[in-house]
């Protein structure tokens, strides 16, 4: 895969004296669908809104497929979809007016086919002739999406998409990235929802303090940072942990009588069967055992936590 | 050139004008037919003619450029300010789209506007008073390029608005006035001696006085001189937009 955008030494201040981007370089693949991931503040809208032409870059360079976004920026945002965070729509237009309205604007001609098949795939094709201020808050973020897409972009970005959403409005979001990817386009998504970036990114780049901290395919990344816990629960509870049983790091379980051990799952040996081993020589009676595996949450929060510790050493 | 760009904007834009037909285009008709009623026929026949002209029909010009000029400032300003409120401008910043032509789609709409007032305004001041066009041709000239000269500082006033009071003000302080003492409603050459040269200032006299003269053959300045005036500050309101759009005034952070 190459890349289809290419972000080097991408920096903003803005004129208050903020710093929101300090050096972020990233090369997204074409295709793919990518998880910005930030806390509040990290810089993920400004890096958005720089790239499509919103926002000023104080210094760096952005080229989307294969065009300056500075040099050649007709050419580069022509390839560029974005869904704001903000519901931003005039709220007395019909929702087919402001979808053909937001074509035209992007120098497409008109394509009613085309604009009907969207709406269709978005469920708004019943509320067309409704005017924007009469949907619903999910209804309107559709409308949102239904007016980046009808330009055709290959690069489309989604900012906090299922922000106040529904639950079932994010799982209907979610399945429209997916289709999306599977025709080509390639999706940038930022939000809060771990949650969300686990079931669709490919690849999830989280950025803190204006700056990348890392980029990495979402599985390779679980597995890499993936700790996985073995819960012990036992007939009984324990007084101490017995003394043939240190060399583990046993804690107690959130419950009375269990115990937790953490392993790496990725690890040549991971201990399980020398523990079990060690607990019946121990006389310990087992009543059951579970494992789980870290979330992408919590991986995050150790990544942005250690940022802050380096940075205050 | 991206003129479908230029074309969905113009659209959108003229569809608002049609939604708000009753605003858009009655109340100003309303409004200077009043005034045909007082100064005209009520006022009017007791004033003797001026330079050989009936006043009611004197004033015609005038009124008609007092109506274009506000109409195209509001037009044009609110258009623009409309997306920066609501914040939608973020699709216009994001778009392929130069100055030029987002700037080409909201002025061409306020400008075909406050031109369609124009006309229904002259088309009612027949019903009022006697007239005759002494040069139609440049009547039309002269209205078109007030109508989009003007419609260029209604854009700029409205990048330049941060609130709707501020988008008031520039019309009602400086447009209004600079209308009324710019020889709608008399010849300058009525004032006193100082008063005369002070009014030359003003740009609107040019633009009253080349009407005028599309209409009765007379002028307070001379023709090319309003010609150079118009023409002069649409160039300055390019100019600026210009500036605006490259440096993201007031749009871009």
């Amino acid at each position: 895969m190459s890349a289809i955008v290419t972000i080097s030494d991408l920096r903003k201040t803005y004129d208050g004296g903020l710093t929101a981007l300090n050096g972020v370089d990233l090369a997204i693949e074409e295709g793919e669908i990518l998880a910005l991931l930030g806390p509040n503040g990290a810089g993920k809208t400004t890096l958005i809104s720089a790239i499509c032409g919103i926002v000023s870059p104080s210094a760096g360079q952005v080229v989307v497929g294969g065009h300056d976004i500075a040099g050649a920026y007709r050419a580069a945002r022509a390839l560029i979809g974005l869904v704001p965070q903000e519901i931003s729509l005039e709220p007395f237009e019909k929702v087919l007016t402001t979808v053909r309205f937001s074509r035209g604007l992007f120098g497409k001609r008109r394509d009613d086919a085309l604009v009907e098949s969207i709406l269709r795939k978005l469920s708004l094709w019943d509320k067309r002739d409704s005017q924007v201020k009469e949907l619903s808050g999910g209804m309107k973020r559709r409308v949102l999406i239904a007016k980046a897409l009808s330009h055709e972009p290959r690069v489309l970005f989604l900012d906090e998409p299922t922000a106040g959403v529904d639950v079932e409005l994010r799982r209907d979001m979610w399945e429209i990235v997916k289709e999306l990817k599977a025709q080509g386009v390639t999706i940038i998504l930022t939000t809060h929802y771990i949650e969300e970036a686990e079931a669709i990114a490919d690849r999830i780049a989280v950025i803190s303090k204006g700056q990348i901290l890392l980029v990495e395919e979402k599985d390779k990344l679980m597995r890499r940072m993936g700790r996985k816990q073995l819960t012990i629960e036992l007939d009984r509870p324990l007084e101490e942990i017995p003394e043939a049983l240190a060399g583990y790091g046993l804690e107690p379980g959130p419950v009375a009588g269990t115990l937790v051990y953490s392993y790496d799952s990725q690890g040549e040996r991971t201990g399980i069967t020398r523990l079990l081993n060690d607990l019946q020589a121990a006389g310990l009676q087992l009543r059951d055992v579970s494992t789980r595996e870290s979330s992408l949450e919590e991986i995050f929060v150790g990544l942005v936590a250690g940022d802050a510790g380096e940075e205050r050493s | 050139m991206n003129l479908e760009a230029v074309r969905a904007i113009y659209v959108f834009e003229m569809g608002r004008t049609f939604r708000t037909l009753l605003q858009s285009v009655v109340s100003p008709v309303l409004s200077t037919s009043l005034y045909f009623i007082v100064f005209g026929a009520a006022i009017g026949s007791r004033i003797q003619e001026v330079e050989g002209v009936s006043y009611g029909a004197f004033i015609v010009p005038g009124l008609i450029m007092l109506t274009v000029l506000t109409q195209s400032v509001s037009n044009a300003s609110f258009g623009i300010y409309f997306p920066k409120f609501i914040g939608t401008i973020y699709e216009h910043l994001s778009a392929p789209a130069s100055f030029l032509e987002i700037t080409a789609g909201y002025v061409l709409a306020a400008a075909t506007k406050s031109l369609a007032i124009g006309l229904i305004i002259l088309a009612t001041s027949f019903f009022f008073v006697e007239l005759s066009i002494a040069h139609p041709f440049w009547m039309v000239i002269f209205l078109v390029l007030t109508c989009l000269s003007f419609s260029l500082l209604g854009f700029i006033i409205g990048i330049w608005a941060r609130s709707f009071e501020q988008l008031q003000l520039v019309p009602l302080l400086v447009i209004t006035p600079l209308v009324f003492l710019g020889g709608s409603f008399y010849s300058i050459s009525m004032l006193p001696p100082f008063w005369q040269s002070v009014t030359l200032f003003n740009p609107v006299v040019y633009l009253v006085s080349g009407f005028r003269w599309a209409f009765f053959g007379l002028a307070d300045v001379s023709l090319g001189l309003s010609l150079a005036a118009i023409l002069g500050f649409t160039g300055l309101c390019l100019a600026v937009i210009w500036w605006i759009f490259t440096t993201g005034w007031r749009l871009r952070q």
